[in-house]
C-alpha cells in the first residue's frame, strides 16, 4: 500500500473515514489474544487493502492469512483462526466445512472467531448452528466497513448486487447498508441539512435514514456540518448511461480490463522493459494502482481518450525539458535545486510510461472495427434514428456470435432510446438471442424485462427526456470541454445532468422532466442546531468565494460509470460551478457488470449417459 | 499535631484512620462470618455457615447477610443451592457464588438471582477443591482448583469461555498454595509445588522457577498478589515472608516472622507493604525489612484497595494507607516546601497575624507549586474537617497569583463535594480520592444506582453537568425499571408515571423498562411501554417474546432492517404450519420478497409451492426452467420443460411457451444426432448446432434444423460463411456465394477469407463488393494502396481518412500521398461544392515556420452519418495552404 495522502486532498477528508474504520477493524482483532490466522472470503481482500496494509494486521499479530475455500485451512501453529466473511450463506457452508475438517485434524488447540462485514446475520449464525459449528466460534463480531474509501471524493461499497437485488428481487438488504453508510459519514462529518432524490430505492433509503436518526435520539455528534446538501439518484432513473460504451480513459480502461478497488491487471507484455530479455518476460498480469495520488493518473483519468494522446505528449515534453535542465544547471545551487526535483522527476517519468503503454493497449481495442461499429449503432439509437426495427448491425453481431453482453447492450439501448421496442421487434430480438446463445438466457432475458432494461413499447418519454435536459450536444470539444457531454463524446449523462439542475437552477425548474422519470421525487430537511449552522459569510466579503462553495454528497443506488464521475468531476472543476461534488455508490459498473449482475448463469448438468 | 497517627516505615509513613464505627456492632461478630468484601468501598456479605461451627452435624443451610462499608444491612437470605466453596463480589457489583461442584451462581447486592454457569464437566465430575476469584483485564476472573489438580480458568464472568490452564508435571498433591496472575492481558496461574514454583498459562504452556529464598524452603504455605499485579508476597513453611515482583526476577525483602503458623490472612497494603494477620495481630512488613505492629480487641477482617488497606471489625472500621508524598511535604515537622509554608501562611492570615504577609513571601516563586500541593493535599484528606483548611490555604494562595488557572481548584471541590457525600453513612461507599480517579465519575453513579439511590445519583449528575444522555435520563430509566417492580401500583398509573418523567429524553431505552415489567409478569405494562420505543432493534424481539408477532412483523418491515425481519419470519414459520404461514406474509409485499429469497438459496421446493399457492405461474415457469438445467437425465430435463410450458402457458406467456417448446424439440433433436454421429451435439445452441454440422460437412441436416426452426437468412448466412470460413473449405463457400443472392453482402465473403488469412480467395469475391464497400474490403486484405486510390476516385474524404487510419508506420510513403489527396478534395470543397462535412477553420499557427499550416476541425453530423467517424467524432486535418 502507498500512502494515503490522496484521501485527504479533497473537500471532505476522507481520511477520517478510513482511520475510523481501522479503529474498528483492530478493536475487533484485539478481542481475539495470542498470533492470529486470517481467513479471507475473496470479495473482501479488495476493500480491506484499501483500509489496512498487512504491516498494520502485523502488528496485531496477524500472522498468517489464507483464502477461504472448500479445500479447508492449510496447517499453521497460530493461536486464533479468524474468519472474515461478508453474511452470506453459501460462505457460511464453507467456513462449516473448514471447521469440521479442523475437528478432525486436532493438533494444536486454536480458537475460531468470525468477524462478518458489514454485519451479523441472523441467517448465517442459523446456517452456522445448523451444521453443528456454532459452538467451537468464540467471538462472533461484526465489522461496519461498508463505504470504502477510493478517491478524495470517491466511496464505493463495492456490493455488486444491490441493482439485481432491488429491482428484481425486492431485497432492499443493500439499502438498509446504505443508510447505515450514511449515517456513519453523518456521524464523522456532521448531519446533512438538504437531502434531494430520485426514485424507490431513494425514499426507502432517505426514510430509513430519517428513521435511525430518531432511533439515536439526539446522540448525535455535534460537528458543523461539512456536507451541505445530499443527492440520492437510483440507477433505474437512468438506465441508457451505464449501457453506452465510455470514452473517457478510466471509463475505458474499465471497460476494457476492469478495475477492480482502484487497481487494474494488465496483460504484461507492454510493460517489459528494454533491458529484459524475451524469456524472462512475466506471464503474470501486471496490476497497477490507480487513484489520484499518481499525479499524471489524475489528470488524465477524466479526459476524453482522444484528448489523451496530446497530453501525455505534452507532459512528456515537460519533463524532457526539466531533465534538459541539468545541462543547464552551472551554479551549485542550480544543481541542487535539480537535484531536490529529481524523484518527483523520476516517478513522473515512470508513471508516463505506464501511462503511454495503457493508452496504447486501449488505442489497439478503439481503433477496432467492432468498437467503432459499435459506437456508430449506439450513437445512432441514442440521436433517436431507426429505433423502431430490427437493427442490421444488431443482427450482424448476433450472427457472428459477438459477446452477448455487447449484443445485449445493444438491444437494451435501443428499447430504452424507443420507449421500448415493438412486441414484434422484441420477439424477433429474444428469439434470435435465445437460438444463438442457448435457451438458458431465456431467464436472463425475463430479468432483463422485469428490471426494466427492455421494454415493450410504452409512452414516448425519450424525446422529450432527450430534449429538455439537452442529453445529445452536437458541438462537443473534447481536448477542452464546457460540457459535461464530452465523456460521451456527445451524449450528456441524463443521471449528471440531473445533478447538474440540482445544483443550478434547481429541481423545480424541471419538475415535468422528473414526472416522466420512474420512482418518487424526495426533498427533506433535517433540522440543525442554531449553533451548528454554518456562519453565513456577508456580501461584502469577495474573497471568501472558494469558501463558500458548497459540499454536495450524490450517492448513486445500483451503481456508477466511471464516465458518470468524470462528469460530475468536470461539473465540480467549473469556476462558476459553486458546488464540490463526493461520490458514493454501492458499487463502480460499467455496462458489461450491470448486465452481468442481471444475468442468470445457468450451465447445464452433465447428462448421465445411462 | 498533623502528625501524630502516622507510623514510620523506615522513610515513609503509615496511617491508619477510622472510617465508620459500624453499624451491625450489635449484631455481628466477625469471627463467626466468613466475611468478602468488595473492593472500591463496596458492600460486605457474611455469610454464616452453621453446619461448620455447630458442635452437632446440622442440615441448615447457610445464612448470606450483605451490609454496606458502615455496616447497615442490605439484604438477607438463606442459602438454597448446593455447597458453597467460595464467596466474592465482581467489578459491577454483583456477588458470586461458587459452589464445590463448579457452578457459579450470580447475585446483585439485594440478593436477587442473576444468572449462573458452570466451570465445565471436570469440575462438575471431580470436585473444585480450591477457588480464586481475581480481577482480570475483562473484569472480573474465575479460577478454580480441581481434585485432579487442573486449573479452570474464565477471564470474565459476563462472557464464560472456560479454558484449561496448563498441567504442572508431577503434581501429585494439592499444592500449598497458588495464585492467578494477571499481567499483560493474560491470566497465568502460579502453583507453589514444594519449593518450587509454577507458572501456567492457557496456551498449553509452563514454566518452572525457584524464586531465590536464602532459608531453606520446603513448602509456600500463602502467597498474595498486589492490588495491581505487579508484587508477589508468599510465606514459608519457616516463617519468611519473601517479597518480590510477580515474575519472580526480582526480589525486594526476606523478613523472617519466626512463626510456625502461616496468617490467616496475608494482604498486599496498596503496593507498599505486605501485611499479615494472626488472630488480633498485625504486621506490617515493607520492602525493606521494616515493620509496624498494631494490635486489636476483636477480630478484623482486610480488604485490600489499590491505594492501602481497609480493616473491618465489629465496632470499627478503619482506613491503613501511606500517607500520601504531598501531604508528607506539607505536615512534616519542619517541612520547608512551599506547600507547607503556604498552610501556615493561611493559618495566621485567619488569625489575623501579619507572619502570613512573611511566609507568601518565603514562596513568592513558588506559589504556584505551593497552591497545587494543598489542593492535591486536600484530595487525600478523607475528614472534612481537614481538607477544608487546606482548601482555604489554596484558596488563600491563589489571591496572590495573576493568571492563575482554577480549573484544577474548581474540580477538586466538586470531586470533593461528591466524595464527601458518597462517604457518608447512609451510603457508606468509603471510597478515596485515587479510587475515583480510577474508578471514574460515571461507574460510581452506576454504583449509586445499583444502590437504588436514584436520587443521590440525578443530583450528582445535576451537580457536575454530566450530559442528559450519560447522566440523569440514564438513570431515570433504571428507575423506571425498579419502578416497574412495585406490584402495589396499577399498570396504568406506573405507565403514566414513567412517562411523565422520562418524556422522550434522549438514550432512554423504553424497551429494557418494557423488558423487566414482562420479566416481573406484567406484559400489559410491557406493551404500553413499548409503544414509547423508536428503536426496532429492541422493539422488535420483546415483541415476539410477548407472542405479539403481527405487531413485530410490521415494526421489523418499518424499520428496513432485514434482519430484523428474517428473525420474526423464521420465528413465524416455526410456530406455524406452512398454509397459515404463507397466508401470513401474502399481504406483505417486503416479508414475502425477503422470504422468496431465503427460499432461492436454501430451500428451492418451498419457493415453488409458494408460487403455486400464488397462482404466479411465470415464476413457476422459471423455477421449472431453472430446474431442467440441473437433471442429469434426459427424460427428467424433458418432463421438467414441459411442466414448465404448461405454467407458461397459464401465465399468457407465449414467447416463452414457444421458445420452450422449441427447446424440447432441439434436444431431441440433438439427442438422436449425437446417436447418429458419435458426436456432442447436447447442450448446445441451436447456432452453435447448425455451425457445428456445417462444419462437419452435413449440409443437409444442417438445412433441415434451419427450416424446422425458421432461423432467418441473414443470421444463416452469417453461420455459413463463418464456418465455411473456419474449416476452410474454400471450394463450398464459392459454391454458397453463386446460389440465392446474399443478404449479408459480398463483403461478409471477403472478411472470412481475410480473417482465416488466405487472400486469394478473398480477391475472388472482391469484384463482386458494391462500390461503397470497396475501400473497406480493400484494406481488409491489405491492398491500402488500391484502398487509396479507390477512395480518390469516389472523391470520399472519409474514406480516404479511414484508410490513414489504419496505415503502420510502413507506410510511410502511402500516408504522405493519402494527405496529399485529402488536402485536394477538401480544397475542392471548400471552393464551392457543397461540402458533405461542416469543416471550419478552428486554428491559424502565426509561427513562421508553420504559417502554410492551417488546422481544420470536421465534426461528422447526424444528417450525413459518415461511415468510419462516429457522429460526434472528430477527426483533425492538416492542411497545406496554396501560398
Amino acid at each position: 500500500m502507498g500512502s494515503t495522502g490522496h484521501l485527504s486532498n479533497g473537500k471532505l477528508n476522507l481520511n477520517l473515514l478510513r482511520d475510523y474504520y481501522r479503529r474498528e477493524l483492530l478493536e475487533c482483532l484485539d478481542k481475539c489474544l495470542g498470533s492470529k490466522a486470517l481467513v479471507w472470503d475473496d470479495a473482501l481482500t479488495g476493500p480491506f487493502g484499501l483500509i489496512a496494509e498487512y504491516s498494520l494486521l502485523k502488528e496485531h499479530e496477524v500472522e498468517k492469512m489464507f483464502p477461504l475455500s472448500d479445500k479447508g485451512l492449510p496447517p499453521s501453529n497460530v493461536q486464533n483462526i479468524i474468519f472474515v466473511t461478508r453474511p452470506k450463506l453459501h460462505l457460511m457452508e464453507q467456513i462449516a466445512q473448514n471447521l469440521l475438517q479442523e475437528e478432525h485434524k486436532g493438533g494444536f488447540r486454536k480458537e475460531y472467531h468470525i468477524i462478518f462485514v458489514p454485519r451479523k446475520s441472523l441467517l448465517c449464525e442459523k446456517k452456522l448452528k445448523e451444521s453443528g459449528v456454532y459452538g467451537t466460534l468464540h467471538y462472533i463480531e461484526e465489522f461496519n466497513l461498508s463505504m470504502i474509501p477510493f478517491d478524495s471524493d470517491l466511496m464505493s461499497m463495492e456490493m455488486e448486487g444491490a441493482f439485481k437485488e432491488c429491482y428484481l428481487e425486492n431485497d432492499y438488504t443493500t439499502m438498509f447498508y446504505v443508510a447505515q453508510s450514511l449515517m456513519t459519514l453523518q456521524f464523522l462529518y456532521g448531519i446533512i441539512p438538504n437531502i434531494q432524490g430520485k426514485g424507490d430505492c431513494a425514499k426507502n433509503v432517505v426514510d430509513m435514514m430519517l428513521r435511525m436518526r430518531r432511533e439515536l435520539g439526539g446522540r448525535e455528534p455535534q460537528i458543523t456540518p461539512q456536507i451541505d446538501n445530499l443527492l440520492i439518484l437510483d440507477r433505474n432513473v437512468d438506465l441508457l448511461t451505464p449501457l453506452l460504451s465510455q470514452l473517457t480513459y478510466d471509463g475505458l480502461i474499465d471497460e476494457i480490463f476492469g478495475i477492480n478497488n482502484t487497481s487494474v491487471k494488465l496483460p504484461p507484455e507492454k510493460f517489459v522493459s528494454s533491458s529484459q530479455s524475451p524469456e524472462d518476460a512475466p506471464t503474470e498480469k501486471k496490476k497497477i494502482i490507480l487513484n489520484s495520488s499518481d499525479e499524471l493518473y489524475g489528470e488524465l483519468r477524466d479526459k476524453n481518450f482522444n484528448a489523451v494522446g496530446s497530453l501525455v505528449s505534452k507532459k512528456a515534453k515537460t519533463i524532457t525539458a526539466e531533465f534538459d535542465e541539468r545541462h543547464a544547471a552551472k551554479t551549485v545551487s542550480e544543481m541542487k535545486h535539480f537535484v531536490s526535483k529529481l524523484p518527483h522527476l523520476q516517478q513522473m517519468r515512470q508513471s508516463l510510461s505506464i501511462h503511454t503503454s495503457i493508452a496504447e493497449l486501449i488505442k489497439e481495442h478503439t481503433d477496432s472495427e467492432e468498437f467503432l461499429d459499435s459506437l456508430r449503432c449506439q450513437q445512432e439509437f441514442i440521436n433517436g434514428l431507426d429505433t423502431d426495427k430490427v437493427n442490421t448491425y444488431v443482427e450482424d453481431c448476433i450472427g457472428k456470435m459477438e459477446p452477448l453482453d455487447k449484443v445485449l447492450r445493444l438491444i437494451c439501448i435501443q428499447s430504452y432510446c424507443n420507449n421500448g421496442l415493438k412486441t414484434k421487434v422484441l420477439d424477433y430480438y429474444k428469439r434470435e438471442i435465445i437460438q444463438t446463445y442457448g435457451y438458458e438466457h431465456l431467464v436472463t432475458l425475463m430479468n432483463l424485462e422485469k428490471a426494466g432494461l427492455l421494454r415493450q413499447s410504452g409512452q414516448r418519454h425519450y424525446p422529450t427526456i432527450r430534449k429538455s435536459l439537452k442529453l445529445i450536444v452536437d458541438e462537443v470539444n473534447e481536448q477542452n470541454p464546457n460540457d459535461i457531454s464530452y465523456v460521451y463524446s456527445g451524449y450528456a449523462p441524463l443521471s449528471i445532468r440531473l445533478a447538474q439542475y440540482h445544483a443550478r437552477p434547481g429541481w423545480r425548474s424541471i419538475t415535468e422532466v422528473l414526472n416522466l422519470l420512474p420512482g418518487p421525487t424526495i426533498e427533506e430537511i433535517q433540522q440543525i442546531p442554531v449553533a451548528l449552522r454554518k456562519r453565513r459569510s456577508s456580501i461584502t466579503s469577495s474573497h471568501s468565494s472558494v469558501m463558500d462553495q458548497k459540499v454536495t454528497l450524490v450517492v448513486f443506488l445500483g451503481g456508477v460509470t466511471f464516465a458518470e464521475i468524470a462528469a460530475l468531476r468536470f461539473l465540480a472543476q467549473q469556476d462558476d460551478g459553486g458546488t464540490d461534488y463526493v461520490i458514493a455508490t454501492t458499487k463502480i459498473i460499467s455496462g458489461s457488470t450491470l448486465l452481468d449482475s442481471v444475468m442468470e448463469k445457468l450451465s447445464p448438468v452433465h447428462l448421465n449417459p445411462f | 499535631m498533623a502528625t501524630a497517627d502516622w507510623n514510620p516505615l523506615g522513610e515513609i509513613y503509615y496511617k491508619k484512620c477510622e472510617v465508620y464505627s459500624m453499624g451491625w456492632s450489635d449484631i455481628v461478630d466477625i469471627s463467626k462470618f466468613e466475611v468478602s468484601a468488595a473492593p472500591y468501598g463496596g458492600p460486605i456479605a457474611l455469610l454464616k455457615d452453621e453446619s461448620k461451627t455447630a458442635r452437632v452435624q446440622v442440615s441448615t443451610k447457610p445464612i448470606i447477610t450483605v451490609f454496606t462499608a458502615a455496616g447497615k444491612q442490605i439484604s438477607q437470605m438463606r442459602w438454597n443451592s448446593g455447597s458453597i466453596h467460595k464467596m466474592g463480589w465482581s467489578h459491577t457489583e454483583d456477588l458470586l457464588f461458587v459452589q464445590d461442584d463448579g457452578v457459579v451462581l450470580v447475585y446483585d447486592m439485594f440478593l436477587t438471582f442473576k444468572k449462573t454457569f458452570g466451570m465445565g464437566q471436570e469440575a462438575k465430575d471431580v470436585k473444585v477443591i480450591d477457588c480464586k476469584i481475581f480481577s482480570s483485564y475483562q473484569g472480573t476472573g474465575i479460577a478454580v482448583l480441581t481434585s485432579t489438580y487442573r486449573v479452570f480458568i474464565i477471564n470474565s464472568v459476563d462472557d464464560p469461555r472456560i479454558r484449561r490452564l496448563a498441567e504442572v508435571p508431577g503434581l501429585s498433591s494439592a499444592p500449598s498454595s497458588w495464585a492467578v496472575i494477571n499481567l499483560d492481558r493474560q491470566s497465568r496461574a502460579l502453583i507453589a509445588k514444594g519449593s518450587e514454583l509454577c507458572l501456567i498459562d492457557q496456551g498449553g504452556q509452563y514454566q518452572v522457577q525457584t524464586p531465590d529464598v536464602s532459608t531453606e524452603v520446603t513448602q509456600f504455605l500463602a502467597m498474595s498478589l498486589s492490588f495491581n499485579n505487579r508484587c508477589l508476597a508468599m510465606f514459608t513453611d519457616k516463617g519468611v515472608i519473601w517479597i518480590g515482583s510477580s515474575d519472580l526476577q526480582k526480589k525486594y525483602c526476606e523478613f523472617n516472622t519466626k512463626s510456625p503458623t502461616p496468617p490467616q490472612q496475608l494482604s498486599w497494603c496498596g503496593a507498599g507493604a505486605v501485611v499479615g494477620l494472626w488472630g488480633n495481630m498485625m504486621l506490617v512488613v515493607g520492602p525493606d525489612k521494616d515493620w509496624i505492629n498494631f494490635n486489636f480487641d476483636n477480630p478484623v477482617h482486610l480488604v485490600e484497595e489499590e491505594d492501602g488497606l481497609r480493616i473491618i471489625g465489629k465496632y470499627q472500621h478503619e482506613f491503613l494507607y501511606k500517607v500520601p508524598e504531598v501531604t508528607e511535604k506539607i505536615f512534616k515537622i519542619g517541612s520547608m516546601e512551599p506547600g507547607a509554608m503556604l498552610f501556615e501562611a493561611s493559618k495566621e492570615f485567619y488569625k489575623g497575624s501579619q507572619k502570613a504577609d512573611e511566609y507568601i513571601r518565603i514562596i513568592k516563586d513558588k506559589l504556584e507549586i505551593a497552591v497545587s500541593q494543598c489542593i492535591e493535599a486536600a484530595g487525600h484528606e478523607i475528614d472534612p474537617a481537614k481538607q477544608k483548611p487546606l482548601l482555604r490555604a489554596a484558596a488563600f494562595g491563589k489571591c496572590f497569583l495573576t493568571d492563575y488557572n482554577p480549573e484544577a481548584y474548581v474540580n477538586m471541590c466538586q470531586m470533593l463535594r461528591v466524595l464527601n457525600q458518597v462517604r457518608n453513612h447512609v451510603i457508606g461507599i468509603p471510597l478515596t480520592y485515587s479510587q475515583l480517579q480510577h474508578l471514574s465519575m460515571p461507574i460510581l453513579i452506576d454504583r449509586l444506582v445499583l444502590r437504588k439511590l436514584f436520587y443521590y445519583a440525578v443530583k450528582i449528575c445535576q451537580y457536575l453537568k454530566i450530559a442528559d444522555a450519560e447522566g440523569a435520563s440514564r438513570i431515570l430509566a433504571h428507575w423506571a425499571c425498579y419502578k416497574v417492580q412495585q406490584k402495589n401500583e396499577d399498570d396504568e398509573t406506573i405507565a403514566r408515571a414513567i412517562n411523565q418523567k422520562l418524556g422522550d429524553t434522549p438514550g432512554i431505552s423504553y424497551s429494557d423498562i418494557a423488558n423487566h415489567a414482562l420479566e416481573e409478569g406484567r406484559p400489559d405494562l410491557a406493551t404500553r411501554l413499548l409503544d414509547f420505543e423508536p428503536r426496532a432493534g429492541q422493539q422488535v424481539p420483546l415483541l415476539m417474546k410477548m407472542h405479539k408477532d403481527n405487531i413485530a412483523l410490521s415494526k421489523a418491515i418499518e424499520s428496513g432492517d432485514t434482519d430484523l425481519v428474517y428473525t420474526v419470519l423464521l420465528h413465524l414459520k416455526e410456530s406455524m404450519n406452512q398454509g397459515e404461514f404463507f397466508m401470513a406474509i401474502r399481504n406483505m409485499p417486503i416479508a414475502y420478497a425477503l422470504f422468496i429469497q431465503y427460499c432461492r438459496q436454501q430451500n428451492r421446493k418451498l419457493m415453488e409451492d409458494l408460487f403455486y399457492q400464488e397462482d404466479n405461474f411465470q415464476e413457476e415457469g422459471t423455477c421449472k426452467v431453472v430446474n431442467s438445467f440441473n437433471e442429469d437425465r434426459m427424460e427428467d430435463r424433458i418432463e421438467e420443460l414441459k411442466l414448465a410450458q404448461a405454467c407458461f402457458t397459464k401465465a399468457k406467456n407465449e414467447f416463452a411457451k414457444v421458445q420452450t417448446e422449441e427447446q424440447i424439440k432441439l434436444l431431441k433433436y440433438q439427442q438422436r444426432l449425437e446417436e447418429e454421429m458419435n458426436r456432442p451435439y447436447l447442450n448446445l445452441s441451436l447456432h452453435q448446432t447448425i455451425y457445428r454440422l456445417t462444419l462437419a460437412n452435413n449440409h443437409k441436416v444442417a438445412e433441415q434444423l434451419r427450416k424446422e426452426f425458421k432461423v432467418p437468412d441473414r443470421r444463416f448466412w452469417w453461420l455459413k460463411i463463418n464456418a465455411l470460413g473456419e474449416c476452410g473449405d474454400w471450394v463450398e463457400l464459392e459454391r454458397f456465394s453463386k446460389g440465392k443472392k446474399a443478404p449479408v453482402g459480398m463483403e461478409a465473403f471477403v472478411e472470412v477469407c481475410a480473417k482465416h488469412g488466405n487472400m486469394k480467395e478473398a480477391m475472388k469475391y472482391l469484384v463482386k463488393v458494391s462500390p461503397e464497400q470497396k475501400v473497406k474490403c480493400l484494406v481488409k486484405v491489405g491492398e491500402r494502396k488500391k484502398a487509396a486510390e479507390t477512395a480518390f476516385e469516389n472523391k470520399n474524404e472519409e474514406e480516404l481518412s479511414y484508410v490513414l487510419s489504419k496505415c503502420g508506420p510502413s507506410d510511410k510513403q502511402l500516408v504522405d500521398t493519402i494527405r496529399e489527396k485529402q488536402e485536394f478534395i477538401i480544397i475542392q470543397q471548400r471552393s464551392g461544392s457543397p461540402s458533405e462535412c461542416s469543416a471550419k477553420e478552428s486554428t491559424s499557427s502565426s509561427d513562421a515556420d508553420h504559417n502554410q499550416l492551417a488546422l481544420y476541425h470536421v465534426t461528422c453530423q447526424p444528417h450525413n452519418r459518415g461511415y468510419m467517424v462516429p457522429i460526434g467524432y472528430k477527426c483533425t486535418i492538416y492542411v497545406t495552404c496554396p501560398a
